[in-house]
């Protein structure tokens, strides 16, 4: 059997929805488009990739907390850029950046913007980034029974 | 796009719409080899043509077409070889006639049955469990015997002989592609459960070291799982099963310490469980939960790693519920191993007499004799109350019974901290889980 590609691996992603004019005025989508992303959504879910999605109120219902030298500051929203606030995401699993890429490219947007990133998996971290378990764990560990 | 990113791409349809094509091939051919051959087909089509034309607006349509027409063209071939096959080619192409329009109907309709009709035929019974894993993986995962081999250390020649024995006995036995009625489907969705549950665990008992393969099983077994559950949501068991591997799944970064060696579920770091998972997992039980009934032994279980999942720290875990759900399973799915989990949540929600009690009896059972664990946990129970002669021998018959190398040194180190702290009273509780 053929099959192309390289090697891939069960991986998680964000398809991240920029904001857009409308969607910082809180303009609501089109029922034609509710309707259409429904249907999205439902292809996500029969095809057992959505593990999470949602959208955002406008940025003028948020606010910012800014850090320097430890201190934090509060803007409120509205903010400007809007090409770089989010609007709303999925999480999805796939194997490959390619199929999360492929699912991006299928939501059913006339205009606006998806970035796909690559989630953090918690295995990604090593476990001797976690604290170092103390003494009493290993004994309790040791004690416990081999199951 | 470069080369190397179209085949990416490409691999990335593939990955999406290969079970669906060779579902909606197979509703058409009646044969899910020749399907899976006709749907490869296409893909080298694809992989021909697509570099060139780039990637069609709907290429699972475009892969459906495709196969169709190579289909046509295989009717044609075999017309002209001897009689036999001429007469095979026949039959194929009376078929294919009739099912032209089905092609066209194929291209536009839901998926959702066929896709449902390929989950039953790659478990049906007839074929063996490891053959219904291989072909399962193959048809509605879209692995390759290659990636089967690998995630289940066998050789790749041992995969492609399970899978193309698989789909000859699938023709030779005439098995319907259907999706079964009345009181066949319940068993025949049991096993297609259990196909799916059988991979999770697979991929689940990958350790350190393993090739990736195998864990990735554990992520391919909840897909699967999740779509089985959408295509038959009126089933309260797909949802227990989805809902049980969604909560073992979330545990999995904290199941494995430093040196890879196993956490146990009471000592895991439930700061590193995954709340997404656990979230998911909550929802699905929810379901099944709300289609009314007794739960079933998936549903049951996934209550029992609910318990767990719910619990912000091991000693807030709600061992009655716990006690009395296993006992729920020992009704549905009686089993000495199930008995023996109870006898733990007895002891962890009444103290270690109430479990002792249960496991004693255990101590009995012909199927149990060789079990490390039922020694090993009557050995803690004992020990919990201070009966330190007999809690040792039972800790060193546990060792003895054991194949694991760790969990050996675990024991007896157990057993002799029994002789040293005789006359210390109990040692505290613990036990895995």
């Amino acid at each position: 059997m053929y099959r192309p590609g390289k090697e891939t691996k069960t991986m998680r992603f964000m398809m991240i929805v920029k904001a857009s004019a409308d969607s910082e005025a809180g303009v609501l989508p089109s029922k034609e488009l509710v309707a259409a992303m429904g249907r999205y959504n439902e292809e996500l879910a029969k095809a057992g990739v959505l593990l999470a999605a949602d959208g955002l109120h406008a940025s003028s219902k948020g606010a910012r907390v800014a850090f320097s030298g430890g201190r934090p500051t509060v803007t409120d929203g509205p903010f400007a850029e809007t090409k770089e606030l989010i609007a709303g995401f999925w999480i999805i699993q796939a194997q490959s950046l390619d199929e999360a890429v492929e699912w991006a490219s299928r939501v059913p947007f006339e205009e606006g913007e998806i970035e796909v990133r690559q989630v953090f998996e918690p295995t990604d971290f090593p476990a001797d980034v976690l604290p170092p378990e103390d003494a009493a764990r290993e004994q309790a560990l040791r004690q416990t029974l081999g199951r | 796009m470069t080369g190397s990113d179209i085949h990416g791409a490409i691999d990335a349809v593939w990955r999406i719409e290969s079970a669906r094509v060779i579902a909606g091939l197979t509703r058409i051919v009646r044969d899910v080899g020749l399907a899976e051959e006709l749907a490869q087909d296409a893909l080298v089509a694809a992989l021909e043509q697509w570099p060139e034309s780039g990637i069609p607006r709907n290429p699972g349509a475009w892969l459906m077409a495709t196969a169709k027409h190579r289909a046509i063209d295989l009717v044609r071939r075999q017309q002209r070889l001897d009689d036999k096959v001429q007469q095979l080619g026949r039959e194929l192409e009376t078929e294919q006639r009739i099912a032209e329009q089905d092609f066209e109907a194929v291209l536009d309709t839901d998926f959702g049955d066929d896709l449902l009709r390929l989950m039953f035929i790659s478990c049906h019974p007839v074929l063996s469990t490891e053959a219904r894993v291989a072909l399962t993986l193959r048809l509605l995962g879209g692995l390759s015997t290659a990636e089967i081999a690998r995630a289940f250390l066998v050789t790749e020649p041992t995969v492609a002989q399970r899978i193309v024995r698989a789909k000859r006995t699938l023709a030779k036995e005439h098995v319907p592609f259907e999706v079964p009625e009345g009181p066949e489907l319940a068993d025949r969705l049991s096993s297609v459960l259990e196909v799916i549950y059988l991979v999770f665990n697979e991929g689940y008992s990958a350790t350190a070291g393993d090739d990736w393969m195998r864990p990735a099983l554990c992520e391919e077994a909840l897909r699967l799982g999740r779509v089985l559950a959408e295509l038959v949501p009126q089933e309260p068991e797909a949802h227990g099963l989805v809902a049980l591997m969604e909560i073992q799944a979330s545990r999995s970064a904290a199941r494995t310490g430093p040196d890879g060696e196993p956490v146990l579920l009471l000592d895991q770091d439930r700061s590193r469980w995954d709340q997404l998972l656990i979230h998911r997992g909550l929802a699905a039980l929810e379901r099944a939960e709300k289609l009314g009934g007794a739960l079933g032994p998936y549903a049951l279980q996934a209550a029992i790693a609910a318990c767990h999942a719910q619990a912000r720290t091991a000693q807030e875990t709600d061992w009655q519920r716990i006690a009395a759900l296993y006992e729920a399973l020992a009704h549905l799915a009686p089993s000495p191993v199930v008995e023996l989990n109870r006898a733990v949540a007895l002891a962890m929600a009444y103290g270690p007499a109430a479990g002792l009690e249960l496991a004693d009896e255990l101590a009995a059972e012909p199927s149990l004799r060789d079990y490390h664990l039922l020694p090993s946990v009557r050995g803690d129970l004992l020990a919990r109350l201070g009966r330190l002669a007999e809690a040792r021998e039972e800790f060193e018959r546990a060792a003895a019974l054991t194949r694991n190398e760790r969990e050996r040194t675990l024991l007896l180190a157990r057993a002799a901290e029994c002789r040293r702290t005789g006359e210390g009273g109990p040692t505290p509780y613990r036990n895995g889980h």
